[in-house]
């Protein structure tokens, strides 16, 4: 398979008081089963850039390349989770998880993808919600759910977008556990919008580091040479965690100086 | 249970206020205005046997209002059959709503006095003339607030449709459907109120058996307490009316 690449991927709003070029020449290459975060400071573009991949939205200049084509909207062979839930109200957890994975496998049996989302919502922790509306339950419990729905469609691409931006710290580190056990369980490529230095050392294998917008690009890249299977607490004992959060928080720091003055 | 209690007494006082003051009105001002105890006497029959037929225009009160209110149903449904999927084209296309905008605001304030003869041109029918009117005054509302409906749909969930890959039907019965009902049914509750008004001066105009018809027969035979009889009975009915859609309305909201 080959890799999904980003080539001088530009985005530019008209807004009412004049363009405003959020991006400017984003490029890289994301390898089949790389999980890479996205990191930089809020209103840096990091989302815009993923809403492009998704196709949510097109790129001003440049693309974005699967296979060889350049996408011209979105896909099913990418999942996507957004900041806020985004369930449907009417549908309980269970329908929501079985409408992506009806439309992710079409072909299949009603049987088989029921007990697929089925088994997804067991893997996320809340089998026994499946008949529940969203609104009946919590937001952590919504998240969950909309983790399920996208990792349930069994994706080649998951977009993950701030996935943990709207919780609480203590849901926020049990959804990160899960995130690091699901992919661990199957190697996926993921693509993770984040601005939590933390999240993004745990999770991936290259963290992108965003300059600050307007103009946003590729500031920096970090390969995250941590051993898997990684937990929280191992994880933070190593020299090496600590040496790249340094790096990390310099170069943000850094940059949002440069944006001040 | 202490505080709707008290509310019950208070609204019960002010009832007593008014009648009060139709008292002194008919006592001191207006000679014609019947008199409370007089308009009781005189509709006593209708009321207490509100289901009996005597002839074509001389019928129990409850009899009366059920004419007027499936003549009201029929209009009503026939308006919201045309309002909600207008209104759900306008939300989801901004092309037709920008077209279509100054059309239904300039149709939107025509009295039902001015729609009427126009029905009656158009179908050389009373009954048809009376559901025409009423459709077409009372649908506003459902129009307008399925139209808002529609645009109030959470940009999340057009995303996740766009996403999944939605197939437009999916998209309508999961997406938009679900989104807009609650904004359809305050449409409809406004409707209804709206098909109820205009219900009278359909009937008056036509001379349709109904509260609205009874109401300008006893008006042209000098029986005045009758109006008022009838006029109370419009209220009630339309109070009743819009707190069983309040109710339902109230239901798809929590749901």
């Amino acid at each position: 398979m080959r890799p999904l690449e980003i080539t001088s991927l530009t985005k530019t709003f008209y807004t009412p008081t004049g363009p405003q070029t959020v991006v400017r020449d984003f490029n890289t290459k994301i390898q089949p089963g790389e999980i890479v975060a996205l990191l930089g400071h809020s209103g840096c573009g990091k989302s815009t850039v993923l809403s492009i991949i998704a196709g949510l939205q097109d790129a001003t200049a440049g693309g974005v390349v699967i296979d060889g084509r350049e996408i011209d909207g979105p896909g099913l062979e990418r999942a996507m989770v957004f900041q806020s839930p985004s369930l449907l109200p009417s549908l309980t957890a269970l329908d929501n998880v079985l409408l992506a994975v009806d439309q992710a496998h079409p072909k299949n049996r009603r049987k088989q993808n029921r007990e697929r989302a089925q088994k997804y919502l067991r893997l996320v922790g809340i089998e026994e919600y499946g008949s529940q509306r969203p609104a009946e339950l919590s937001q952590g419990t919504q998240q969950r759910v909309a983790i399920a729905r996208a990792f349930a469609m069994e994706p080649r691409f998951l977009l993950l977008d701030e996935p943990f931006g709207a919780l609480d710290s203590i849901t926020r580190c049990e959804l990160q556990d899960l995130l690091v056990d699901l992919c661990a369980a199957k190697p996926r490529t993921v693509i993770l919008v984040t601005h939590d230095v933390d999240e993004a050392l745990l999770l991936s294998d290259r963290i992108i580091l965003m300059t600050d917008g307007p103009e946003a690009r590729v500031g920096r890249e970090i390969d995250v040479a941590l051993p898997r299977p990684r937990s929280r607490t191992a994880v933070m004992d190593t020299p090496a965690y600590f040496a790249m959060r340094n790096e990390i928080l310099e170069f943000l720091e850094s940059h949002s100086k440069q944006f001040q003055h | 249970m202490m505080n709707s209690l008290r509310n019950f007494a208070l609204s019960l006082v002010g009832i007593t206020l008014v009648i009060g003051l139709w008292a002194m009105a008919s006592a001191f001002w207006s000679a014609d205005l019947p008199s409370p105890m007089k308009t009781w006497e005189e509709s006593k029959l209708y009321i207490m046997q509100p289901l009996e037929k005597r002839g074509e225009m001389d019928q129990g009160i409850g009899l009366l209002a059920a004419y007027s209110l499936v003549r009201v149903a029929k209009g009503f449904l026939l308006g919201i059959l045309f309002g909600a999927p207008l209104g759900l084209l306008l939300g989801a296309s901004q092309l037709l709503s920008k077209m279509f905008d100054p059309v239904i605001q300039v149709l939107r304030p025509i009295s039902p006095l001015a729609w009427l003869p126009l029905g009656l041109v158009l179908f050389r029918q009373s009954e048809p003339a009376a559901l025409f009117t009423i459709a077409i005054c009372s649908m506003w509302p459902t129009v307008i607030n399925t139209m808002h409906g529609v645009r109030a749909i959470p940009q999340d969930y057009i995303n996740v449709a766009k996403v999944l890959r939605l197939s437009p039907w999916k998209r309508f019965t999961k997406v938009l459907l679900p989104s807009t009902l609650p904004y359809m049914f305050t449409g409809f509750r406004l409707s209804l109120g709206i098909a109820w008004l205009v219900i009278v001066a359909s009937e008056m105009l036509t001379g349709t058996p109904g509260v609205g018809g009874f109401l300008w027969q006893e008006y042209n035979s000098l029986i005045y307490s009758h109006i008022l009889l009838c006029i109370l009975t419009i209220g009630v009915v339309g109070f009743t009316l819009d707190r069983m859609m309040a109710f339902v309305e109230n239901k798809l909201r929590t749901a």
